[in-house]
């Protein structure tokens, strides 16, 4: 269960930002029909009740992603996902998933055990938004995400693959020697 | 050999600062032990029984000389002077302490080399054919595909955090010599009838603790697409994988309990979206990598070298025995392929000096081109060498002690590093290795045994691969005692196959004497030229436990 208390610093779009939401962790009597606005809840929760703009879901890892539960996520005004353990790696194809195939353009943010050494490719993987956990330290985080300069594969961040990147600038420097 | 290019180096460069500051941090108390742990083990950095281990990646095996020399002076100053070659082609230093090993990475970054996703839940350094580019027997190069393979596996954000460590091995000769049967994927690259390259893929095999011989998943994959489709099995593999048991986290297992039909259909399902997508290959990929696997400027060795080289052979029976246990016939005439043996009696398997590496890398520059390749037996290997050189080359590894002759014998064993360094461990496993090299000391006797595979490992972690050993050793513990189990007939390559449990287990000492009665079984009962592995094919496990617990 992803556990959230007011000091955890959210990180979005690479800046500490206020967090407006309030993540509900656990499923209890209140979890059943929801009424605080501005709540993260989980997903089976979320899909029973109305949609409205200030009631989100949060993914548990082990969420397949079938064509009813992406239809309904579309409308999501976020979509939380959840890292029970850091060294949980679902949440990443997670991600992409809902990116890449599913074109999702909302705010995709990591919750649960989020540190500060997974954002990278978190980051990498389409999260936007990183609800960190709280003993992290803001400025080594903000620091990790630029770590890296260029990568080989593509993800997210990244519609070209190295080899092809090779290919394009070996045409440019042809066509620059050429004018020379 | 792989050059970097501007990206390569910048990539391995950005990655040893950030493992400086991960360092820092951890030191500083801000990571917790639980938390390092992955950070430090996805850059190769173990935490073992009596230090920290280095576990440096060496690519699909390729090594160059200059490499090699800078690995030497690393063991010798921060390390004890030696390195430790293992099954998975790379490169262990035992004792580095904690804090030097920022720097280490970066003087490894300074010869293009490094030790990224050496460990960790990730996927690991890919392995090949040690004869690749040079066997008579092959199809399709292996090393330009296992670089691209190298590429698109390095820090590939979605998969750092699998379920359990992931291993690739590829060939493309009608010889499986990478094990590509036991692997989490294995690949067979061949081309069809128009002479295009096609990927057969294996998936689901692997050794430790339930030994697995990986099964076909496609048999004929364009190449274009080898990449999308490695991303699909690792996808499902993610998101599929058991997370709740360690020993049950593999592909292995999933691929078993899905059964093969349900694997490939979830990875066709997974694939069917990323297929044709941008990761798919192109002509151009292909050739801007082979273009770094030419073939070096060999020169013409005439026939009256070869017939001098042949003569030789036949006159001076040292020298034959060299060739004919170390020394492979290559895919140009004139050239064969030179293994290095570093196992024997007294020394442990795989361990070579920094004096060693430097002088090894000499011999690769006036030998063979300045390259070498590690095999997964836990030799080394000069791919280029002129018949014509082969006399004198093997004077000056006698000198060195790298000549003994018995490359495929029982006495080429394979060994982990067990006890006497693995925190893992049930049992050590070199001094079971010495002991039994000691005792088989005979060239004769090891000839007259002909092709024997002895494969040792301190825990059912099976680093030491003695499932496909054919005669296995495994360390077990029993009440906080030492005991070794002994398995026959398991077997690597393209008939592969699961070495069976003879009996109970037995005391360190009595090790040689059980192998020697193992021995006495296959002597007796095979018929002309038949191997230890085809006589125990035909005759079973039965015999041997008779007689050797008679
Ligand atoms: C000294 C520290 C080492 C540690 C702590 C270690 C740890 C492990 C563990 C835990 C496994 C089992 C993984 C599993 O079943 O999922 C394993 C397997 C393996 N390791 Fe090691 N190992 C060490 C050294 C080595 C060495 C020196 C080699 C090569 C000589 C090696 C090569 C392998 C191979 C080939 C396997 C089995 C293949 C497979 O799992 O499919 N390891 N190791
Ligand atoms: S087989 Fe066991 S004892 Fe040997 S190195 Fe691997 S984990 Fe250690």
């Amino acid at each position: 269960m992803p556990e959230q208390t007011p000091q955890r610093p959210l990180i979005k779009e690479r800046r500490l930002v206020e967090d407006a939401w309030v993540l509900q962790s656990d499923v209890d009597d209140e979890g059943a029909n929801p009424v605080k606005p501005m709540t993260i809840v989980r997903l089976d929760v979320w899909l029973a009740a109305e949609r409205r703009d200030d009631l989100a879901p949060w993914l548990p890892s082990d969420t397949q992603l079938d064509e009813d539960t992406v239809a309904a996520l579309r409308d999501a005004p976020l979509i939380a996902i959840d890292f029970p353990k850091f060294t949980d790696g679902r949440g990443y194809s997670l991600a992409r998933v809902l990116r890449e195939r599913h074109g999702f353009k909302g705010e995709i943010r990591a919750v649960g055990d989020v540190l500060i050494d997974q954002l990278s490719y978190m980051a990498r993987c389409g999260f936007d938004a990183f609800s960190l956990r709280e003993d992290q330290v803001v400025e080594d985080a903000l620091a990790s995400l630029t770590v890296f300069s260029r990568h080989y594969q593509v993800s997210v961040d990244n519609p070209e693959p190295m080899f092809l990147r090779r290919q394009r600038e070996a045409r440019e420097r042809q066509r620059e020697t050429a004018v020379a | 050999m792989y050059r970097y290019d501007n990206h390569d180096q910048t990539l391995v460069d950005e990655r040893v600062a950030q493992f400086r500051d991960q360092m820092r941090r951890y030191l500083e108390g801000k990571i917790s032990e639980e938390e390092f742990l992955p950070i430090r083990v996805q850059n190769g950095l173990y935490v073992q029984r009596y230090a920290p281990m280095l576990r440096i990646a060496i690519p699909y095996g390729m090594l160059a000389s200059y490499q090699l020399r800078k690995l030497g002076e690393l063991a010798a100053r921060y390390d004890r002077g030696y390195g430790h070659f293992t099954t998975r082609t790379n490169l262990q230093l035992n004792w580095p302490k904690l804090e030097d090993v920022p720097e280490m990475l970066a003087q490894l970054a300074s010869v293009q080399m490094h030790s990224i996703q050496t460990s960790g839940n990730d996927i690991r350094n890919t392995t090949t054919d040690q004869f690749a580019g040079i066997a008579a027997d092959e199809e399709v190069d292996p090393r330009p595909w296992c670089e691209l393979i190298r590429q698109w596996s390095t820090f590939h954000p979605e998969f750092y955090y699998l379920p359990r460590k992931f291993k690739i091995a590829v060939t493309g000769a009608a010889e499986d010599r990478a094990a590509i049967q036991v692997h989490d994927i294995g690949l067979r690259l061949w081309r069809n009838d128009a002479g295009d390259v096609r990927v057969k893929v294996l998936v689901g095999g692997g050794l430790g603790r339930t030994p697995m011989i990986g099964e076909t998943i496609c048999e004929d994959l364009p190449w274009q697409h080898l990449l999308t489709y490695l991303e699909a099995v690792l996808r499902v593999y993610n998101q599929f994988g058991r997370r709740d048991n360690k020993f049950k986290a593999r592909i292995k297992i999933l691929t078993k309990a899905l059964g093969i039909d349900e694997m490939r259909r979830r990875v066709e399902e997974e694939w069917a979206h990323l297929k044709d997508g941008a990761q798919t290959l192109n002509q151009q990929a292909i050739d801007d990598m082979a273009a770094h696997f030419v073939d070096p400027p060999r020169r013409k060795v005439d026939d009256a070298a070869i017939e001098a080289f042949e003569a030789l052979r036949r006159d001076n029976r040292a020298f034959a025995r060299f060739v004919t246990n170390n020394v492979t016939d290559h895919k140009v005439p004139g050239y064969k392929a030179v293994t290095l043996s570093l196992k024997r009696s007294g020394h442990s398997p795989g361990d070579v000096t920094s004096e060693q590496m430097a002088q090894i890398a000499d011999l690769a520059d006036e030998y063979s081109f300045g390259e070498l390749r590690v095999t997964h037996e836990q030799n080394l290997v000069l791919s280029d060498v002129a018949v014509d050189r082969i006399e004198e080359l093997w004077h000056k590894l006698e000198e060195l002690r790298l000549a003994n002759p018995t490359v495929g014998t029982l006495a080429d064993l394979i060994c982990c590093p067990g006890g006497d360094y693995c925190a893992l461990a049930n049992a050590k496993s070199i001094p079971v290795a010495q002991a039994i090299q000691e005792r088989f000391d005979s060239l004769d006797f090891l000839y007259d045994l002909g092709p024997l595979d002895l494969n040792i490992s301190g825990c059912m972690n099976a680093c030491g691969h003695h499932h496909v050993g054919h005669i296995g050793i495994l360390g077990v513990d029993k009440k906080g005692e030492e005991y070794y189990q002994i398995s026959l007939g398991g077997s690597q390559g393209n008939e592969s196959s699961l070495g069976k449990i003879l009996g109970p287990s037995f005391f360190r000492e009595d090790v040689p004497e059980v192998i020697d009665k193992v021995l006495q079984v296959y002597v007796g009962a095979r018929e002309a030229d038949e191997t230890f592995i085809d006589t125990y094919r035909r005759i079973g496990l039965k015999p041997f436990k008779e007689h050797v617990y008679a």
